[in-house]
């Protein structure tokens, strides 16, 4: 299993700026397992945003966001109201986010932070990667996690050693960050890669004394 | 003196690379240096370039600095975390160094030692607003410094030739705005995509250094064709080199050299040379630029 906390609510709310029609997705596996998904985070999630004056344009439960196959089946009929949205805030863990940013044409933000993989990379396991940073910066990236994909995990842009788009270390390999720009540029989100990304805060790695202390963590481990 | 005040001569600023030796004789290269004092402003010294072991950035600056030449410290984010990159910033003002050059570094696996962890705990922006909060009192907890606080004049890269360029600028931007007062590029062949960049970025008004790298043969320029992000020498400069028989070719490649510093200086505030080990031509390259 794949352990997630909700981020602030003041963090997600910061993070959507100026959008004001939010589609609501959330997972209904790990997450749901760990309270930050499901039904009652979605509706709790739902709430909140009202009160802050943001609109839900609709949402969507699907059993598991890491799986693209399902993703895309479940929000077949909600492509509508996706593309009339401004964005998609997902309560699930960054390879949940990774995947629903493959299939949609919109900018998916994360509105938990991963904390704890379990060994795992999703529980339908494909192409997407996540390190567990605890501070997840997939809004910001357009749902390209920089850090699994940069093979220096840098935060505020590409370093200068991209070569025809592949990444300086390894000729086989995608530069992550040119991929981000090109998504970003394609969602007409470049003005993201404007704001500073301060340095990681490594401590957030750590999962706290309580979840260790859960059954679950102890047999996911 | 920080190269900054250098700028504000309005004068073409002229920096060199020195690239510290692997092992601790270091005499060859203070004496191939020396020559260059009355025309170079300042000698960049490299951290660890290509991920090689080598001696540091910090020792030969001191070094440099003793001898009353211009130093300026490159620092990347590769080897060191957080902690050792804030304490040597400390170090090199306790040494009596004022130019510093921010860089992320070129990853472990280019060097040679591939097996070494890749530290990148910060990266080129974080670094220099580290170090500008430092110049400030504070380290990047927040904590104050103790007594008065560094001062230095802050450098960053920025590379004209990638394509594409737009990531560059933007990243260039967030820079300046973390505290970089001046800016050297990877090395340029083209003179009409450098205006284009210049013209780019104008607006931020902050100096640029246009890299010069002397080639050596036309097979050197094929390399970094193929090799070097962001470079990409012309085929008419390398039908040049290639055209005039192999004794002419030293004469040759440093007359293209001191032809692109010509046209070059009228586009930005400064030329930066890096000669890879052939420091000993560049008073020749100079005279041959009029400079
Ligand atoms: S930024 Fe990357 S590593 Fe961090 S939680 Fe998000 S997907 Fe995972
Ligand atoms: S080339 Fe791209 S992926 Fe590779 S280290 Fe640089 S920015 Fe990261």
């Amino acid at each position: 299993m794949l352990f997630t906390e909700n981020k602030p609510f003041d963090e997600v709310l910061e993070s959507l700026g100026n959008d004001k029609n939010i589609f609501l997705l959330a997972c209904n596996g790990c997450a749901e397992t760990c309270e930050t998904g499901g039904e009652k985070a979605l509706s709790t999630l739902r709430t909140e945003l009202k009160k802050a004056g943001r609109k839900v344009t609709d949402t969507c439960l699907v059993d598991f966001l890491c799986n693209k196959i399902l993703v895309a089946t479940r929000l077949a009929r909600h492509m509508e109201q996706i593309q009339q949205s401004d964005s998609v805030l997902a309560l699930t863990c960054g390879i949940g986010v990774q995947a629903v940013a493959k299939v949609v044409n919109k900018l998916v933000r994360p509105a938990d932070n991963t904390i704890s993989l379990g060994g795992l990379q999703g529980l339908w396991p494909s192409e997407e990667r996540c390190e567990a940073c605890g501070d997840c910066v997939l809004d910001y990236t357009g749902g390209l996690c920089p850090l699994t994909s940069c093979a220096k995990g840098l935060l505020n842009g590409p370093c200068g050693g991209a070569q025809d788009g592949k990444c300086e270390v390894d000729s086989e390999k995608d530069c992550g960050w040119l991929k981000i720009y090109e998504r970003l540029e394609k969602l007409e989100r470049l003005d993201n890669l404007k704001k500073f990304q301060k340095a990681r805060d490594h401590s957030k790695m750590m999962p706290s004394a309580d979840l260790r202390k859960t059954l679950f963590y102890d047999l996911e481990r | 003196m920080k190269l900054i005040d250098r700028f504000k001569q309005g004068k073409c600023v002229l920096t060199c690379e020195a690239g510290p030796p692997k092992g601790i004789e270091i005499a060859q290269l203070i004496a191939e240096l020396e020559p260059l004092r009355p025309k170079i402003d300042a000698f960049n010294v490299t951290d660890l370039q290509s991920s090689v072991l080598r001696v540091g950035s910090l020792a030969v600056c001191r070094i440099l600095s003793e001898k009353g030449l211009e130093p300026v410290m490159q620092l990347t984010c590769r080897d060191r975390n957080r902690l050792a990159l804030q304490s040597d910033v400390l170090n090199a003002a306790v040494l009596g160094i004022k130019n510093l050059l921010c860089l992320t570094g070129d990853h472990p696996k280019l060097g040679d030692h591939p097996q070494a962890m890749p530290v990148f705990d910060l990266d080129s922006v974080q670094l220099l607003s580290a170090v500008k909060n430092l110049t400030k009192g504070k380290d990047m907890a927040g904590n104050d410094l103790e007594g008065r606080p560094p001062e230095f004049c802050l450098g960053a890269v920025v590379n004209p030739g990638a394509d594409p360029l737009e990531p560059q600028i933007l990243k260039m931007e967030k820079k300046i705005q973390a505290g970089a007062e001046f800016f050297q590029t990877q090395a340029v062949y083209e003179l009409k995509k450098f205006a284009g960049f210049m013209g780019r970025v104008k607006h931020f008004n902050v100096p640029v250094m246009a890299g010069i790298v002397l080639l050596k043969s036309p097979a050197m320029a094929k390399f970094m064709n193929a090799n070097v992000a962001g470079i990409h020498v012309p085929d008419e400069i390398i039908n040049e080199l290639a055209s005039v028989p192999k004794d002419k070719r030293v004469h040759k490649s440093l007359e293209i050299a001191a032809r692109l510093i010509r046209e070059l200086k009228g586009l930005c505030q400064g030329i930066h040379i890096m000669s890879l080990g052939w420091e000993r031509h560049i008073p020749t390259v100079l005279e041959m630029a009029g400079l």
